[in-house]
């Protein structure tokens, strides 16, 4: 049996492999090839190479796959017009090799069970869910494609529980029995949640047969998977592609506008008979492709549209009903049918179920009462900015909208501009450095500025009254042209020549004339007649206001006369102002030189000529000797260069006329003088024309105190004189605070030598200590050698030593002997006693020097004696104005009372110890 | 060079031309604003400029790059020139000053700040050992570097335009009361005054003929003036262009005069008298 067994299994085994030869007998076993020398034969016996996935190169190449040298032959492109090459399409399995086609290659070309024939059964919940699918898709029968095309195959899930002995069409879970019958749900148990659709889970229960027997479990119900497709198309919720079966012979109009069912059951049979007598194949043939030429049936092309559809006869629906008919009103409507809605609405989308309550109606709130007057049309109400421009089209329109203004005085306020309205309100303008804006405008800018603001004024002048206006105060804008002829007429009246560039109240024609008057009889000394000049037309406080006005004008003009002309030129070519104003250049008067250039005298008189330095480099860089090899000097060395050049004071050419800032620059004058902060131009001029200008005594004042300062230590800068005096105060004071250290340098020295000596921790003495140290240590050096002639000099001859020159009275003596003992000792004790980094310096000397003989640290101790001794000259020669100093002075006297010993060094470091 | 001719524009770019054949050889972009001037060095191969944005840049003709830009100017500037041997940059700015800067080592601040001028500096010529400065406060500025003096002719009238003469004995200066003055560098006189062209406004450009004989001068009635230098009579008047004559210059050898006008430069021959234009 056992053989037989063996047989069978024989026949029935399946062999792998290939089997081993038969050893033949005496035959030695073979030695196992080593694995180096193992090799790799593909079918036809070739050699294989192996190799990385990188690493293949020439090699790989050629051997694995080509195999020739002339590696891949191209196949012979012939073609005739006989024979024609054809064309070829070529496929993957073109390029591959025959091993990939065998079996264990890339693509085996042997015929093998796929996926689909794997297992025979097909996933039937999937199959549902398709069909599912396909109801629900737009174009119906498309996943049908999908079967075709996909493969289906068998989820590793699906396999597992086949495995666990899951069939299909069972359900899924752990196998129950089955309840005898189902019984009414508890009344009292309340469901939450939404109520699952009836039909897709009790309803297969139900129909379960009655028969159960007791030892019998069962698989639970297979479910039906709910269709959780989520919704991608941009149709409406619930929309279902068109079903075939319905689109045609107008279906869906039987059933969705099926209104009213009971009346229209003799037309759906009507329909119905027709599809049927018909006999038409369902699908999708037909009408949606037309009617062919060759179909009988084009009579059937509009049956949707049949009249037969509609009603034909009225009847009497429902008592009552037939009062409305179809445009009954909404709630009877609504009413009627509220139990027929279901019907007709016929499907309830998925998921979806009806609602029992209906909503509660929305409230409605009735729109607010118009008023009685109101009109729905608006009209806009011109808004117009308080401007002067606009002023007349301002009116127009109010003139147009039939409000013509009442009052002009509250219309002209906000035509008012600020400077205006400061004076109706009677304030004080502002005393600040206000520079205007109008000043860094460009001259251009200006003269565009001006235009607009003359046409404006011009506007404004015709309804206000003429204002004496301190607002020229504020503007640097010239007057206009005739004010400013008259006003070079009156200029030659007045005394000096320069004045009639100073028109205060240029803006102002009359009052210009009232202050020139003014002016005019102040130089003649009748000081009382001044109300003669004012306008007796005005009232006592206008009249004491302005004639304040003019007092002030004229101390301004006096004191700003040559300070503002200095610091500001006019602009000389301007081609309607034939005057030009003498600019104080360095450069020689240029009056002069405008004559003889009208005169066309060019030469001598036109020309300056400067001593300039050019730069080293610039020399170096021209290939030109410098011309001044031994000065520092660059540029003009005599010329006062300005740090702020014209070009700074370009935009100012018209300041002249600008008496805005007078007052200020007053003040900024005195401020500049008593704490020089910029140089500035006209700090110089004034200097310049000191004598001449009876203007600013006090500034010269306080100019002779700079200038006192400055003439002792500066020489040089004085002989740069008045010419060009190109350092500023502050310049010179600082120079002058230089100087003045540097001739007495020795302050801080002496402090440094009291401080050094009384305090001996202060790092700044630390210089001189230095040198001290320099002295000492040579003083050292000398007595080293003096004591390396005395061989092995007894500690008794140091000690004698020490007590002539020590108070015999004092502790010094133990100490000594200490220090004779050992030097180490001595090392650790001195510090405190002598606690400054010198005298350690000293002691780390000795350190140095301590393996020679011990009494070398007493003469140590002479050398600091003598030290002192120094010290003390230099604190007598220093002693001037130091508080230290006395102190020292006092312990000076101590100390020399005390004869000049260690003691007094003792003496300081209780003193020194309360200083730390 | 007389080989090459430099335009520079509002379009922030300079363009180097060959004037004799009209062709744009290169174009070199990286001003911020307008270039206002542009000069080329004596071997050609570099070029400075300068612009509306206060700088004044170093260019490389062959690759085009910026070599170098130099930041110092506090306003425009508005000429600049090579010095003989290109190793400084000499520029005049508005803002009053002239600026030598070194092309040598890589300071970025000058070598020297002359601001002895008083207004802005419309014009800079240099010569071998002089630096030729044109104020707008109506002074031309000799800076002699070799005597180390500094020479200030006041001509009374903004000077748009300086030019040394060939012989480096005079000093031709145009100033905007439409009059060119010759000076003796020397002395200062006045040799020779040419007025009958107009210049009011722009800051135009004026030039000695090759041979010193002739002195020309743009004007704004689109005209280019020559006068006898001598005589000082007006000997020709080429009518260039309708609008104003911007810019002048004359070949160093040849009697070949370039004149820029509303974007375009014309190139007059005297001989052939066929201009030749290229756009700018």
């Amino acid at each position: 049996a056992a053989a037989e067994s063996s047989e069978s299994e024989e026949e029935d085994a399946v062999s792998y492999g290939t089997a081993l030869q038969p050893l033949q007998e005496g035959e030695r076993i073979k030695k196992p090839v080593p694995l180096q020398e193992q090799t790799v034969k593909d079918a036809k016996g070739r050699y294989q190479r192996f190799h990385g996935a990188f690493t293949g190169g020439f090699s790989a190449g050629y051997f694995n796959t080509v195999g020739t040298k002339e590696g891949w032959t191209p196949s012979a492109f012939v073609s005739s017009r006989q024979k024609r090459a054809d064309r070829t399409i070529l496929g993957p399995e073109d390029f591959m090799d025959e091993e990939d086609l065998s079996e264990f290659g890339i693509a085996p070309k042997d015929i093998t069970t796929t996926d689909d024939f794997a297992s025979k059964a097909k996933d039937r919940i999937k199959e549902k869910a398709r069909q599912i699918a396909g109801v629900v898709a737009a174009i119906p029968g498309t996943t049908a494609f999908d079967d075709l095309i996909g493969p289906s195959k068998i989820t590793v899930g699906v396999e597992l529980l086949r495995k666990m002995g899951w069939k299909e069409g069972q359900g899924i879970g752990p196998r129950v029995k089955r309840k005898p019958r189902r019984q009414k749900p508890d009344p009292a148990v309340k469901i939450y949640g939404c109520a699952l659709p009836p039909g897709l889970s009790e309803g297969s229960e139900d129909e379960e047969d009655e028969y159960q027997p007791e030892n019998v479990t069962f698989a639970p119900k297979d479910v039906m998977p709910v269709d959780l497709t989520p919704k991608e198309n941009v149709h409406g919720l619930g929309y279902k592609g068109l079903d075939p079966s319905q689109a045609l012979f107008g279906a869906s109009g039987r059933e969705h506008l099926n209104l009213f069912p009971g009346s229209s059951e003799d037309t759906s049979n009507l329909i119905g008979d027709l599809r049927h007598s018909k006999g038409r194949k369902l699908g999708i043939t037909g009408q949606a492709f037309g009617v062919g030429a060759l179909e009988e049936e084009d009579d059937d092309i509009y049956a949707t549209e049949t009249l037969s559809k509609y009603d034909t006869v009225l009847k009497d629906e429902e008592p009552g009903d037939g009062l409305y008919g179809w445009t009954a009103p909404k709630q009877y409507k609504s009413k009627k049918r509220s139990e027929r809605e279901v019907k007709y609405i016929g499907k309830i989308l998925d998921g979806f179920s009806l609602a029992s309550k209906s909503p509660t109606p929305s409230k409605m709130y009735p729109p607010p009462d118009l008023p009685r007057n109101y009109r729905p049309v608006h009209y806009f109400r011109p808004v117009i900015a308080a401007g002067n421009e606009n002023h007349h089209l301002r009116r127009a329109l109010e003139e147009s909208t039939g409000k013509l203004e009442s009052d002009k005085t509250q219309q002209s306020r906000h035509a008012l501009n600020a400077f205006q309205r400061r004076e109706r309100l009677g304030e004080t303008c502002l005393k600040g450095p206000a520079p205007s804006v109008l000043e860094y405008l460009s001259e251009k800018d200006r003269e565009r500025l001006k235009e607009v603001k003359q046409a404006s004024e011009q506007q404004m002048k015709a309804k206000m009254l003429p204002q004496q206006s301190p607002n020229s105060r504020l503007q640097p804008a010239p007057p206009d042209d005739a004010s400013h002829k008259w006003q070079m007429l009156l200029g030659g009246q007045l005394a000096n020549a320069g004045s009639s560039d100073f028109k205060p109240f240029a803006r102002n024609p009359e009052k210009q004339k009232r202050y020139e008057n003014f002016v005019k009889s102040l130089k003649q000394g009748e000081k009382d007649t001044l109300e003669h000049y004012l306008d007796p037309s005005m009232t006592e406080w206008e009249r004491g206001r302005e004639q304040e006005e003019f007092f002030r004008a004229a101390m301004f003009y006096k004191s700003s006369n040559s300070t503002l002309s200095s610091r500001f030129t006019r602009a000389k070519y301007e081609d309607d102002v034939d005057k030009v104003e003498v600019p104080r250049d360095q450069e020689n008067d240029i009056d002069d030189k405008e004559a003889a250039v009208k005169m066309k005298m060019f030469g001598k008189l036109t020309r300056d000529k400067f001593e300039w330095h050019p730069e080293k480099l610039l020399c170096k860089r021209f290939n030109v000797p410098d011309p001044y090899p031994d000065s520092s000097i660059v540029g003009l060395p005599k010329v006062k260069r300005d740090k702020y050049s014209v070009f700074n004071f370009l935009t100012l050419p018209e300041a002249t006329t600008s008496v805005t800032q007078a007052t200020n620059e007053k003040i900024q004058q005195n401020n500049s003088l008593n704490k020089p902060k910029k140089p500035s131009r006209w700090d110089v001029s004034d200097k310049e024309k000191e004598k001449k200008d009876s203007i600013s005594e006090f500034i010269s004042l306080a100019r002779s105190k700079a200038d006192q300062q400055q003439q002792p230590p500066m020489p040089a800068t004085e002989e740069r004189g008045a010419g060009q005096s190109e350092t500023t105060p502050a310049e010179v004071t600082n120079e002058d605070k230089e100087q003045e250290e540097e001739s007495r340098p020795s302050m801080d020295l002496f402090k440094a030598i009291f401080v050094s000596s009384s305090d001996e921790k202060s790092s700044s003495s630390e210089e001189e200590s230095d040198e001290e140290q320099e002295q000492t240590t040579s003083v050292i050096d000398s007595e080293i050698t003096k004591q390396a002639d005395l061989p092995d000099s007894s500690s008794s001859n140091v000690q004698e030593n020490v007590a002539a020159t020590a108070d015999p009275g004092v502790s010094l003596l133990p100490v000594s002997k200490k220090e004779l003992d050992t030097a180490e000792e001595f090392g650790p004790k001195l510090p405190p006693a002598f606690s400054s980094g010198r005298f350690y310096r000293f002691y780390r000397k000795e350190k140095h020097r301590k393996n020679r003989e011990k009494h070398k640290t007493k003469r140590e101790h002479k050398h600091k004696k003598e030290k002192k001794k120094k010290h003390k000259k230099q604190k007598s020669k220093g002693k001037h104005k130091n508080k230290k100093s006395e102190k020292d002075s006092s312990s000076d006297t101590a100390d020399s009372s005390d004869s000049l010993s260690d003691v007094d060094t003792t003496g300081l470091s209780p003193k020194e110890l309360l200083r730390r | 060079d007389g080989n090459y001719c430099l335009t520079c524009g509002s379009d922030k770019s300079l363009k180097l031309w060959n004037p004799h054949k009209g062709t744009a050889l290169r174009s070199y972009q990286g001003h911020g604003y307008e270039v206002l001037d542009a000069a080329g060095s004596f071997d050609n191969s570099q070029i400075c400029s300068c612009g509306a944005d206060k700088t004044v840049t170093l260019w490389d003709v062959a690759t085009g790059q910026v070599v170098r830009k130099y930041r110092g100017h506090a306003g425009k500037v508005n000429c600049v020139q090579f010095n003989e041997e290109a190793t400084v940059i000499v520029s005049g700015s508005i803002d009053s000053t002239v600026r030598c800067w070194d092309c040598r080592s890589r300071r970025p601040d000058p070598v020297q700040v002359l601001d002895e001028a008083k207004d802005g500096v419309s014009s800079v010529k240099v010569s071998d050992h002089e630096i030729l400065s044109g104020s707008v406060d109506g002074r031309v500025r000799r800076y002699d570097l070799r005597a180390g003096q500094l020479y200030s002719d006041y001509l009374g009238s903004p000077i748009t335009s300086v030019c040394f003469s060939r012989d480096g004995q005079c000093a031709l200066a145009a100033s905007l009361d439409s009059t060119l003055r010759l000076l003796d560098k020397d002395t200062g006189e006045l040799l020779g005054e040419y007025t009958g062209h107009r210049s009011t406004a722009y800051r135009l450009d004026c030039v000695l003929s090759e041979q010193d004989t002739h002195v020309g001068c743009a004007s704004e009635d689109g005209h280019v003036y020559f006068w006898d230098l001598v005589e000082g009579s007006l000997a020709l008047s080429l009518p260039v262009g309708r609008g104003v004559v911007q810019s002048l210059d004359f070949h160093p050898s040849l009697p070949c005069l370039l004149a820029a006008t509303q974007g375009q430069v014309q190139l007059w021959r005297e001989d052939t008298f066929q201009p030749e234009e290229g756009d700018e």
